[in-house]
């Protein structure tokens, strides 16, 4: 499958195991631009793992993860970051002291070596992104409030904001809706659709609903192996995906 | 940014006083309470601006005018260390990296500068009596019948102002390379930087030809010929160390107010954030550790022009602890409080030292611990509370002079609860 093209985001053969146990076992799949894919499974599936691997938070222990061609397993998480894959955590992972315009400005992808960042000047063009990302995730009046003051919906659409900001071709979303209201829902919902233009965003969520009004393609998995995939209606009526989510 | 209405900032402001109690130099930063024009680069506040000055002409004007010049330069050789102190804010309040060996870096910047003083002073005429004269008196008395090589390039003084902040630097370096990109951190840092210092302290002690052993290297007399042992020299040396550390104290608070401090208090609190935003987390540490080494290396060559000789009892554990309670006195944060907790410290030991003799480390003991126990936050956090106190009474005193509508609103409550306030 993988020789015929190259695809933005080929995961294959991809193993870990944590003392014996195989949280991610010989799994493959592939992603490509402006497509918005679920991964769902029940827990312990290896979701987040999945996640962690692709970001570089996990080492894994065999297969690959080819990003635009270019093998990712063996790079550090700052030099994934820097190729273009942003991740955003389970929880919000927002800096809740800075106001929501420093939130933004420091994820802006200049000036990241140290000297750089001291030398780092709010120039026009800094400010101009920032009021743009801020619009696109609805933060436009709480710029100069510290994230504290923030909803729990408004820091998670902040650390959408966050990635966004660095223009990642992928992105990864950890749980983006978990905690959030119906009428949050709808929004996030409404911003993922507008996000994944142009790039790839995968989201691992549990709402089965939620993904049924975002998802273009589902992957399931089940006790870290691929299970099944297709849209979310050949996936519902899938003997196997029942079977794991329903029981025996 | 200009464009939001007053109502958010008075809000943020608000928050940012309760809020960020824990952590004051995150407060109405980057908002629009920023002072304009030059201050407006080191400091986020009049009042930080004003501590600033205060502290600048306590040092430059208050301490020369009534100080006996004896107590001057003892107040000079304090001074030295609120350099380390300064980059133990910076790398531990700021990047939340605790290093109990900073005497290291201060003790081999005092080495290279001593080095060089030792060599002045050990020219042929002076050592004639030596059965090999031109080279240090220990070095003569411990057998040694050459210079050794290492020495060798200190003749140069500008090799020697090159060295003074490069070797301790590159030695951070190492270390901190070493160790934050296998993710050592906290404790385990903390123990190693202190097994540095152990080290490098029984090194210097064991290696007695080469280095003047456990009295370290004296005797120093010139710096290109000037005597720098009399009251005058040492006064000249007192104002230069003095700017010195106040333009270190102005990079600092630079460097606070930049990015680069912001992302140091944001990998402090949440490093995997600062990691996946695409910055290597490994290096920015590395970065402050190397600047705090050499803000340290800096401060111990200005201490062996001063006080006149260098030695290991500057480089081990207990001077590197005594410096980390220096900073802590001060407020971790507090970048002028590096500055304050230094001198408080190390008057505080001078005073017990000469009126209780038998007592003085038990009082300096009591002293730390007391602080600890009443002043979690040091200075800083005195500080706080004392201008809130203040704040508070010049409130009720003068409470008809509101500042905002919200206040406005309330001054007549407000008025009636202050009167009641000295």
């Amino acid at each position: 499958m993988s020789k015929d093209r190259t695809y933005l985001l080929a995961v294959e053969g991809l193993s870990v195991s944590f003392d014996g146990f195989k949280a991610v076992d010989d799994l493959s799949f592939y992603i490509d631009s402006d497509e918005l894919r679920a991964i769902i499974g029940p827990n312990g599936a290896g979701k987040t793992t999945v996640l962690d691997l692709i970001s570089g938070r996990t080492r894994a222990k065999s297969g690959s993860v080819l990003f635009k061609g270019e093998e990712l397993t063996k790079l550090r998480e700052h030099e994934i970051v820097r190729r273009g894959v942003g991740r955003k955590f389970q929880t919000p992972s927002v800096y809740e002291t800075l106001t929501v315009f420093e939130n933004l400005e420091m994820s802006y992808p200049h000036g990241r070596s140290a000297l750089g960042a001291w030398f780092f000047k709010r120039t026009p063009s800094v400010v101009e992104k920032v009021h743009e990302v801020a619009e696109l995730i609805d933060l436009k009046d709480r710029l100069n409030d510290t994230a504290d003051l923030l909803s729990h919906g408004q820091k998670q659409w902040l650390e959408i904001g966050m990635l966004l900001i660095q223009d990642p071709q992928l992105m990864m979303l950890d749980e983006p809706v978990a905690g959030m209201s119906a009428p949050e829902r709808e929004k996030t919902a409404e911003l993922l659709k507008k996000i994944c233009k142009g790039r790839a965003v995968v989201v691992v969520e549990h709402d089965m609903d939620f993904v049924r009004s975002i998802a273009h393609r589902v992957t399931v998995l089940h006790q870290g192996k691929w299970l099944a995939e297709g849209s979310m209606d050949k996936i519902q009526s899938d003997p196997k995906v029942i079977e794991v989510y329903l029981g025996h | 940014m200009d464009a939001t209405t007053k109502e958010p900032e008075i809000v943020a402001t608000a928050s940012a006083v309760t809020v960020a109690s824990a952590t004051p130099s995150t407060k109405s930063k980057g908002t629009g309470s920023s002072l304009p024009g030059f201050w407006g680069k080191f400091f986020s506040t009049a009042a930080e601006r004003n501590a600033f000055l205060l502290v600048a002409a306590l040092i430059l004007l208050v301490f020369p005018a009534l100080l006996s010049p004896f107590r001057l330069s003892l107040v000079g050789k304090y001074l030295t260390y609120a350099f380390v102190g300064l980059g133990l804010v910076v790398c531990w309040g700021y990047g939340g990296i605790l290093s109990l060996g900073q005497g290291v870096f201060f003790g081999l910047g005092g080495y290279c500068m001593a080095m060089f003083l030792k060599l002045e002073a050990s020219d042929p005429v002076s050592t004639a009596i030596q059965s090999t004269p031109g080279i240090p008196d220990f070095m003569d008395w411990n057998q040694l019948t050459a210079l050794p090589m290492f020495w060798k390039p200190f003749k140069s003084f500008l090799f020697t102002a090159a060295a003074i902040p490069i070797v301790p630097g590159i030695l951070a370096l190492i270390i901190g390379a070493a160790m934050f990109k296998r993710r050592v951190g906290g404790v385990y840092f903390a123990i190693i930087t202190q097994t540095v210092a152990a080290i490098l302290s029984i090194l210097i002690i064991g290696q007695q030809g080469f280095t003047g052993g456990v009295n370290g290297i004296t005797d120093l007399k010139t710096l290109h010929g000037w005597d720098i042992r009399p009251d005058h020299a040492k006064s000249i040396l007192y104002f230069i160390n003095a700017g010195l550390l106040l333009v270190a104290t102005l990079l600092c608070y630079h460097l606070s107010r930049s990015k680069l401090g912001r992302l140091l208090l944001a990998m402090r609190d949440k490093e995997d954030r600062v990691r996946f935003s695409g910055y290597s987390v490994a290096n920015l540490k590395t970065f402050v550790f190397v600047f705090g080494a050499i803000l340290s290396a800096i401060g111990g060559a200005m201490f062996t022009l001063q006080v006149g000789f260098m030695s290991p009892s500057f480089v081990g554990i207990v001077p590197s602890i005594e410096m980390v309670i220096c900073a802590a006195l001060g407020g971790r944060e507090w970048i002028l409080g590096a500055i304050l907790g230094t001198l408080v410290v190390n008057f505080g030991k001078t005073f017990f030292s000469e009126r209780f003799p038998e007592l003085w480390l038990f009082l300096i003991g009591a002293l730390f611990i007391g602080v600890v126990m009443v002043f979690p936050n040091g200075l800083a956090g005195l500080r706080r509370d004392a201008l809130a106190k203040a704040w508070a009474g010049f409130r009720g005193r003068f409470g008809k002079t509101p500042l905002s509508p919200n206040d406005l609103a309330q001054s007549g409550l407000a008025g009636a609860g202050g009167t009641e306030k000295p």
